[in-house]
């Protein structure tokens, strides 16, 4: 008996991978559970098998089924259509986010979904973003079905509140590409047009060549100049309209001089001009835009409730029930919410045990029994028996989602902190124009022909080509470590922004502390191998997180035969297995004290179990800290002020008085509301805060603060809306993440002055006038490449030496 | 060196063919995805071992 135990901890399920507590057999393979095996039977049936020959154990997990009636709400047309993309009377077509897919056996089954829905006519997945793409005949099969198969084979598609509202599709990125490749074709024709030029060819061909070469370098450049190099002007307009000047403004007064006078020059006959120079300074800008773009497609950093409030919801209306949007809820509804749903609205409890876990909502996993009677707010989700409840506030104005109302929300905070690059910019075209008018000034006196050469050729050589690609390149290649270490980034200025901040304010449950993990250890007699079995076979009846922990914590695998089961919701249950009364649950339960309960120890959860009426032990559940941070607090102790908001009482004050040094930085009891008040206040007295935290009911405090960053155990699935989102495995590389911003910032500022000495250089010729397009197209793109080179072999060396990947 | 000229004329012209590939390649949606085009490459051979290992067993059951 024991060898068949030792046998089955170690055999992994052929579908998932999963370890096998009990064993079910199939063709020779093993599973580890119902769900699992008909998937593969499903598969088996329709020569599908090879999914399991790309990857090994590709699928995902069967043990949590979803119920088939769980989209009942898809054969409602208004619902349906909102969701296709595409429907007329034979085809729709409909675009799904699917976040299980993971590996390449997910490719290949998700695009031979015709197999098992001949009605699916082209089924094309885009990995990266982790989206479907599925067509399929509208007059034989509906959404509801296609939907159905996807959860039965493991790949749910996430389907909620925000997938209906149609987002509209940015083409912004297509047409960067078209500006690359137009001014990448020119800028190679025109380099090639005027090698001969260069050499001083001219001398002895005849002078004809020189004048086709002008205007073919002329034509050539249009392109460049009216589509390529557009988004300049338009961004420099803009600014000088709000009386800003950006790097834009010298940037598009130097192309728009060079190709002027470029113009004028091959037009009049004077010279071949800087069409070659220009042509290169705009592609080189291009490609320093470009790379400055990379996106973290499957993560979105701009969620709000609704990505994750379900679509439709159950209504009891004279006892029928049907599926009614969320958004149309009205007070006074009665509302079905079955196991694993989420409950949409601030609502009454009505009928049933609700047992509901917010983890949600405040990172804490534990569910959280409730009385007839009482609120539940909205973001909860029941764990167990269906209930029904009241609806008692509309969706959007329930206490949770009224967040969103609040003006941190309305307002786009985008500038807070001007860049280096502005800052800079600043000056930098005041200085340029100075010299510029200076030098024609004084040409005017000394010999007026050379006044215009001088003006022009000043803007023409100060443009700053290399001071607009610092930032980009070493903010993008700071972007892209940063993210290989799992610290996504949403935009290239947050990395320089991070640089500036001085004080951190931590969130606790579920940021300090671990959502999911626990110490678990038995307090009593040691348990013999009959205890463990009968203790398991109980908690094995229970889908409680404890219980749940309690058994794998005992790793027994063969349960026995269950008499008779009862759970009460938020004291324990009772069972009779094989002759024996076990009981389970709180101190106060299981031991039969009357007095009202009280919790003793803050940290611990503690579980009792008697068996045959005799109190054998407790199990103590330990909440873990993450990993390392005393230390990382204590790095960060010397540069940041170090806050910590709580939405639990302060039961937890005296752990955590060890990490953080003053006592009036703890904050308990706070609500999502105070968080967010709490952050503006730390705001008006100059501070730059830096808000860490994982659920909703902090989501207020991130949209505040300078920086937001969400903390999440799974970035498919869970994170509110943030400027960063950091993997919680990285928590112990905080201190390197911030200091690592750091150096990239002073990374640009070194930069900056290689760009300037070139700029000196040039200006130095410019002011005399004397500058050759020859010295004008060398000078250029060799001050661009040695700052790209510069900032980026620099970036990665210093990520280095931070221990980042 | 008149033949100059048309030797630039040909080379634009090969240029600007490259270009309109260029372009109605972003068009048609090639470079919107860069990674799963590489994974379903690979999939036709798995799908035609799995036909001959079929055919190989059909075949030998005639035998």
């Amino acid at each position: 008996m024991i060898k068949t135990a030792t046998i089955s901890q170690t055999t992994s399920c052929y579908h998932c991978g999963d370890i096998c507590e009990t064993v079910l057999h199939f063709d020779n393979q093993s599973f580890c559970c119902m769900g699992c095996r008909s998937v593969y039977q499903l598969l088996s049936q329709n020569n599908l098998c090879s999914y399991y020959d790309i990857e090994k154990t590709p699928g995902i997990t069967q043990r949590n089924p979803v119920l088939s009636s769980a989209y009942t709400y898809l054969d409602d047309e208004k619902v349906a259509s909102q969701l296709l993309n595409y429907k007329d009377d034979k085809i729709a077509k409909v675009i799904f986010f699917v976040p299980n897919m993971h590996c390449s056996s997910c490719i290949w089954l998700l695009e031979h979904l015709y197999k098992l829905n001949p009605n699916i006519s082209n089924a094309k997945v885009q990995f990266m973003k982790k989206e479907l793409h599925l067509s399929y005949n509208s007059q034989n099969t509906s959404l509801r079905e296609i939907v159905t198969l996807l959860s039965n084979i493991g790949y749910e598609p996430a389907i909620n509140l925000n997938s209906l509202e149609k987002q509209v599709k940015k083409d912004d990125n297509k047409k960067l590409t078209y500006q690359i490749g137009v001014a990448g074709f020119c800028f190679g024709n025109i380099m090639l047009i005027s090698f001969p030029e260069y050499f001083g060819l001219d001398s002895f061909t005849q002078s004809a060549f020189s004048k086709l070469f002008g205007y073919i370098n002329l034509i050539l450049s249009i392109p460049v100049f009216l589509f390529s190099a557009q988004d300049y002007f338009i961004s420099a307009w803009r600014g000088i309209r709000k009386k800003f000047i950006s790097i834009e403004v010298p940037l598009a007064l130097g192309i728009f001089i060079m190709f002027a006078r470029s113009s004028y020059e091959v037009i009049s006959g004077h010279g071949i001009g800087w069409f070659d120079t220009h042509a290169g300074l705009v592609f080189f800008l291009l490609i320093g835009k470009w790379f400055q773009q990379k996106t973290f497609d499957t993560l979105s950093f701009e969620r709000d409730y609704k990505s994750y409030f379900p679509v439709a919801v159950g209504v009891v209306n004279d006892n029928n029930e049907m599926t009614v949007p969320v958004t149309s809820l009205a007070i006074g509804d009665r509302i079905i919410i079955r196991n694993n749903e989420l409950i949409p609205a601030d609502a009454i409890l009505l009928k049933g045990d609700a047992n509901v876990d917010f983890s949600f909502v405040t990172g804490e996993s534990e569910p959280v029994a409730k009385v007839l009677g009482e609120i539940i707010y909205a973001g909860g989700r029941q764990k167990g028996a269906t209930i029904e409840l009241e609806v008692c506030k509309k969706v959007s104005q329930s206490y949770l989602t009224q967040l969103w109302n609040n003006d941190a929300f309305a307002k786009d905070r985008q500038s807070q902190i001007e860049s280096f690059q502005q800052l800079v910019s600043r000056y930098f075209t005041i200085a340029l124009l100075m010299i510029a008018f200076g030098s024609a000034i004084y040409w005017l006196f000394v010999n007026p022909v050379l006044a215009l050469n001088a003006f022009t050729a000043v803007l023409i050589i100060a443009c700053p080509c290399a001071l607009a690609l610092s930032s980009p390149f070493a903010l993008g290649t700071a972007m892209r470590i940063l993210g290989r270490n799992k610290f996504y980034i949403k935009a290239p200025n947050v990395v320089e922004q991070l640089a500036h901040m001085d004080t951190l304010v931590f969130d606790k449950t579920g940021t300090l502390t671990q959502a999911t993990a626990s110490n678990i250890s038995f307090h009593g007699n040691d348990l013999s191998f009959e205890q463990k079995q009968l203790v398991a076979s109980v908690v094995a009846q229970s889908i409680h997180p404890l219980s749940q922990k309690i058994k794998s914590h005992l790793q027994i695998n063969r349960s026995l035969l269950i008499d008779s089961f009862e759970e009460v919701t938020g004291k324990g249950m009772m069972a009779e297995v094989d002759g024996h009364q076990v009981k389970i649950g709180s101190r106060h339960w299981v031991l039969e004290i009357k007095t009202k309960e009280e919790k003793l120890n803050h940290l611990a959860t503690q579980v009792y179990i008697s068996i045959d009426h005799e109190v054998i032990g407790y199990f103590e559940l330990q909440q873990a800290y993450r990993v390392g941070l005393a230390k990382v607090l204590n790095s960060l102790r010397k540069t940041y002020h170090e806050y910590l908001l709580s939405g639990d009482n302060d039961k937890e004050k005296k752990e955590l008085m060890k990490f953080f040094s003053q006592e009036n930085h703890l904050h308990f009891n706070q609500s999502p509301s105070n968080k967010l008040d709490f952050i503006v206040s730390l705001q008006k007295h100059n501070s730059k805060v830096i808000m860490l935290g994982d659920g909703l009911n902090d989501a207020g405090a991130l949209k505040a603060a300078n920086i937001g960053i969400s903390v999440t155990e799974n970035t498919a699935y869970f994170s509110p809306a943030s400027d960063v989102i950091m993997d919680a495995s990285m928590f112990e590389k905080l201190p390197s993440f911030l200091q690592f911003s750091k150096n990239t910032l002073k990374v640009i500022h070194a930069s900056f002055m290689i760009s300037l000495i070139y700029n000196i250089i040039g200006l130095s010729l410019a002011v005399q006038g004397t500058l050759s397009p020859l010295f004008a197209a060398i000078l250029m793109p060799l001050s661009s490449i040695t700052v790209i080179a510069f900032t980026t072999i620099t970036t990665t060396l210093l990520a280095k030496k931070r221990g980042l990947k | 060196m008149s033949i100059m000229i048309i030797l630039i004329g040909i080379s634009l012209l090969l240029a600007i063919g490259f270009l309109t590939a260029f372009i109605w390649s972003v068009k048609s949606g090639q470079l919107d995805d860069d990674y799963t085009p590489s994974v379903r490459i690979l999939f036709d051979d798995f799908e035609k071992k799995e036909e001959q290992k079929m055919d190989a067993i059909s075949s030998t059951e005639i035998k």
